[in-house]
């Protein structure tokens, strides 16, 4: 476990690094980046009366500040994980203010993607409030000349057994004078028992639930700095592409357009650069958006002008129909296909998705005297500052990023191309500059969702039972992002589904093959489990479903006896977190047990699918209900989901991340799909690019969280991809008709 | 020169009159609780009240607007407390948020015409206004606890309020 380092205001002026960033940084950075980093953006918590640690300030009136150094893009964290810190304080959560960091090293990681704002995180700000909780009940004390072992913090107070009281807010300045906990103490402390809790596992709504419902939430796309000009971007329609000539004569004549600004071309490797291209400049987002309607630009589309969504699904294809490098191995495939018993294969297709987040990047970002300050919605702050200190090239700490509220993330705004997009500007123009991307830059210019094809074969024994398990994928990497030469799966897609089959099948094999990036390739929600739990768990079905045994019954018995299964992990995450199947047996017995699933039988036009998987170290089920009319048409009555994320800090965030998950889910099944064509992405808006709306998502979506006090798993993600399967899965019950080759509209379901 | 209200208040626009009415809202007078979502009137993130009929604000020209009312999320109510903002808070519907105040604004035009939906009427006047987070049930869960939560005759009261307020 980590320790904090528990500092006075003194040494927070002093110049000296913050409890919390020592902390974070000896789990998260390695150690010289950190001592690479100054402090910068002293925050009101830093500055009020005592700041016991980076992520706490007490004011004398009593005022909680906790920074939050999460982004908010829906999750809740903005709320949820100060709690964790105002619980162990004792704290009244009605006193507490929450302030958003500013992107600084100093507080750990800011990369809000993963699922993992709780995981890693949890453990330390529960230290920081039992550590300034310790401190304030030393203060009282002292003051009162008792021992501490007489006092304890309880509501914003520390009591002595005599019944005497002191507020916080008095104790504030005592306890700035008291010395720092060392670490033993530290390690030593004693935190709250779940019956102690007082905010954990309570459903406490979020503090920016009025703002928002009132129309005050601020967005990136409403920021704003004095005297700022909008930007508009015309991007090469080809990723890579280079700009040949361009003319901006009627550009320059739309009323309220100031002048056209040429962006420099991307360079490999492209990770989070800006696409380049042509800027135009107005006085507001409208003539901005007018103007380069008028735009005539000539581009050199480049190596990716042959890419076509349809020729590439086939060369995914026959990836997959040959032997691939393996990333799993157990026993001997190949032997026990050759004994040449019953088998079954299957072909599955998943296409590129766009994140669509309902509010599109944009940032405004002002360069004066070599420093840059931005605000704008992002995911990570600190990835804001590397790339526009590159783009720009100053230092990363003269790069003040202020992170807004996000309209949705979903993955997409942890990439600061845009951002640095208004940097460059701002420092070309010196003056202010807002970029906002319109609906069709956002979607035809994203970090797609891999396409993906897989190939699964099995034999099986009598009963139906695999005795042995192929399964082959080819997707293009994340990594050729990073590194041109990708092309294979790299360890952290595989790791997400694909060499962590949890059945019990003494011969598997998981392999995957080369496929090549012609668009910019990114993480969306979930990522890779997205494609490899609905193979993995679509060709389960049909196993199942070949041998005419229940779904439920035949995916306990294909996971076997309770057991931790050895999936190469090592070290402290793995042992914390490991793959237990017995908490994912327990999870499709509670989503059968509360859809009713012994009593449903399913019948044309009427049916229930199941899947379950294990991700970002949580264990989800879904059961599905669908309705198919004559014509073909799907509705979702209900959907279970059973949930093991350990322990839970707020049900009702938890809740709505799964409703919101059974949503986008079944969506990704039914709806979505991002092709290309002569190498531009033929989608450009939502009449296009389909997303699920009220009639099209899960009508009932009811979400059973199992009762645990493991630690705390991940949340945001983890209930995207059993939706794929469990969907397609009743549409076969319901209809017969297995889906292999997403979006199911694409199919028709009435023939 | 284009005179209207905005949340009661004259306004005079003698810009461009191809402008959206969502971006003089937002660029021009700053009321930026009403979103840019698709700019093709297809997500409803930009929904705006006009003369009482919700409409999508980034497909309404200025030159449409001359002598209109027009209500914003930020005029709906004074305080926030429009009784479907109050069910929005009470069933925590927003995720993100983003796209939440052009839900509330339709949901309120939805309430004036039927002030009991049912399940029926809610998918067809809500099928416009995509929610990227998926919060639909709880968009579902709040339009019904605003409709139980008052008389049926309710809302045109609350909206003679309005137009009190403007005068």
């Amino acid at each position: 476990m980590s320790t904090i380092e528990v500092v006075t205001r003194r040494s927070f002026l002093g110049g000296m690094f913050s409890a919390g960033a020592f902390v974070l940084a000896a789990r998260l950075l390695p150690e010289d980046a950190l001592a690479a980093s100054g402090i910068s953006g002293v925050g009101k918590a830093e500055a009020a009366a005592w700041s016991p640690s980076v992520y706490l300030g007490i004011e004398t009136d009593g005022t909680v500040i906790i920074v939050t150094h999460r982004s908010e893009m829906g999750t809740g964290i903005r709320t949820v994980l100060p709690t964790v810190l105002a619980d162990e304080l004792e704290a009244d959560w009605k006193r507490v203010k929450i302030e958003q960091a500013i992107g600084d090293t100093k507080y750990g990681s800011q990369n809000t993607d993963g699922s993992c704002s709780i995981r890693d995180f949890y453990d330390a700000f529960r230290q920081a409030g039992a550590g300034a909780r310790m401190m304030l009940v030393r203060a009282a004390a002292e003051k009162w000349g008792v021992p501490p072992s007489e006092c304890k913090a309880q509501n914003h107070q520390v009591v002595h057994t005599s019944g005497k009281k002191l507020g916080y807010g008095e104790l504030a300045p005592l306890a700035a004078k008291q010395p720092a906990p060392k670490k033993e103490e530290m390690d030593g402390l004693k935190f709250k028992s779940p019956e102690e809790f007082r905010y954990i596992g309570k459903p406490l709504p979020t503090v920016d639930v009025a703002d928002i419902c009132a129309g005050k939430g601020t967005f990136g796309i409403d920021a704003k700095m004095p005297g700022m000009v909008h930007a508009s971007i015309e991007r090469s329609p080809v990723y890579g592409g280079k700009m040949k000539s361009f003319d901006d004569k009627e550009t320059r004549a739309v009323k309220g357009v100031q002048q056209t600004v040429v962006l420099p071309p991307l360079v490999p490797p492209y990770g989070f650069k800006p696409l380049g291209g042509v800027a135009v400049i107005a006085n507001s987002t409208w003539a901005a958006k007018k103007g380069r309607e008028k735009l005539k630009v000539e581009w050199d589309a480049g190596e990716n002008a042959a890419y076509d969504s349809a020729k590439y699904k086939q060369s995914l294809l026959e990836t997959v129909r040959k032997p691939q490098k393996a990333a799993r191995n157990i026993g001997d495939v190949d032997a026990e296909f050759a004994k040449g018993g019953k088998t079954h294969e299957a072909e599955y297709y998943v296409p590129h998705l766009s994140h669509a987040p309902m509010e599109p990047p944009a940032a405004v970002a002002d360069f004066k005297d070599g420093k840059v300050v931005i605000h704008t919605a992002t995911q990570n702050p600190q990835a804001v500052q590397d790339t526009v200190a590159a783009a720009l090239g100053i230092d990363k700490k003269n790069v003040e990023c202020h992170v807004t509220l996000l309209g949705g993330g979903f993955g997409r705004k942890s990439k600061p191309d845009y951002v640095a997009e208004a940097a460059l500007l701002s420092k070309q123009l010196g003056k202010p500059v807002k970029v906002t991307w319109t609906r069709e830059d956002d979607i035809r210019f994203d970090y797609y969702h891999a396409v993906a094809a897989m190939y699964l074969k099995a034999s099986v024994d009598a009963k139906g039972r695999p005795t042995a398990w192929l399964q082959r994928s080819a997707f293009p990497s994340i990594g050729a992002m990073f590194s041109p030469a990708a092309n294979t799966g790299q360890g952290f897609e595989l790791g997400m589904g694909w060499s962590n089959l949890p059945f019990d099948i003494p011969n598997h094999r998981a392999e995957n093959g080369p496929a090549k990036a012609h668009v910019r390739i990114g993480w969306l929600r979930s990522v890779a489990n997205i494609y490899h739990a609905f193979g993995v768990h679509s060709f389960a079905d049909e196993l199942a479903a070949l041998a005419n045994r229940d779904r439920v019954e035949y995916l306990l018995d294909l996971l076997g006896q309770p057991r931790k299964v050895d999936i190469g992990a090592r070290g402290a995450m793995a042992e914390k977190f490991p793959l237990d199947t017995g908490r994912l047996r327990n999870v499709i017995e509670l989503a059968a047990e509360k859809s009713g699933w012994a009593n449903k039988k399913s019948t044309k036009g009427h049916g229930w699918g199941i899947a379950a998987h294990w991700s970002f170290y949580s264990y989800v089920a879904a059961v599905v209900e669908v309705e198919v009319d004559d014509a073909g048409k799907v509705r979702f009555p209900r959907v279970d989901i059973a949930a093991d994320v350990g322990q839970v800090i707020n049900p009702d965030r938890v809740k709505s991340q799964f409703e919101g998950g059974s949503v986008f889910g079944a969506g990704i099944a039914m709806l979505s799909e991002i092709t290309a064509k002569d190498g531009a992405i033929a989608q450009s808006n939502f009449h296009e690019y389909l997303v699920p709306r009220i009639q099209e998502s899960p009508i009932a979506t009811h979400v059973h969280l199992v009762n645990s006090t493991a630690p705390p798993a991940g949340v945001g993600e983890p209930g995207v991809p059993p939706m794929l399967p469990a969907v397609t899965n009743a549409i076969f019950a319901a209809t017969g008709k297995r889906i292999r080759d997403l979006p199911v509209r694409k199919h028709k379901l009435n023939a | 020169m284009i005179n209207l209200k905005v949340n009661g208040a004259r306004r005079q626009f003698d810009g461009d009159p191809e402008m959206p009415l969502l971006w003089y809202l937002r660029d021009e007078i700053e009321l930026t609780g009403t979103k840019y979502g698709c700019g093709e009137g297809l997500c409803g993130a930009c929904t705006v009240h006009l003369n009482g009929a919700a409409v999508r604000s980034c497909q309404t020209p200025m030159s449409a607007v001359a002598g209109k009312d027009i209500v914003t999320i930020e005029g709906l109510s004074k305080t926030g407390t429009h009784p479907l903002q109050q069910a929005w808070v009470q069933a925590n519907a927003p995720q993100c948020g983003y796209c939440q105040t052009g839900q509330i604004m339709q949901a309120a035009a939805l309430l004036k015409q039927k002030p009991k939906p049912t399940d029926a009427d809610i998918d067809s006047a809500m099928k416009g206004n995509i929610c990227r987070c998926g919060t639909y049930q709880r968009i579902r869960e709040a339009i019904k606890l605003a409709a139980n939560s008052k008389p049926a005759a309710a809302p045109k009261a609350a909206s003679k309020k309005a137009e009190g307020a403007k005068s």
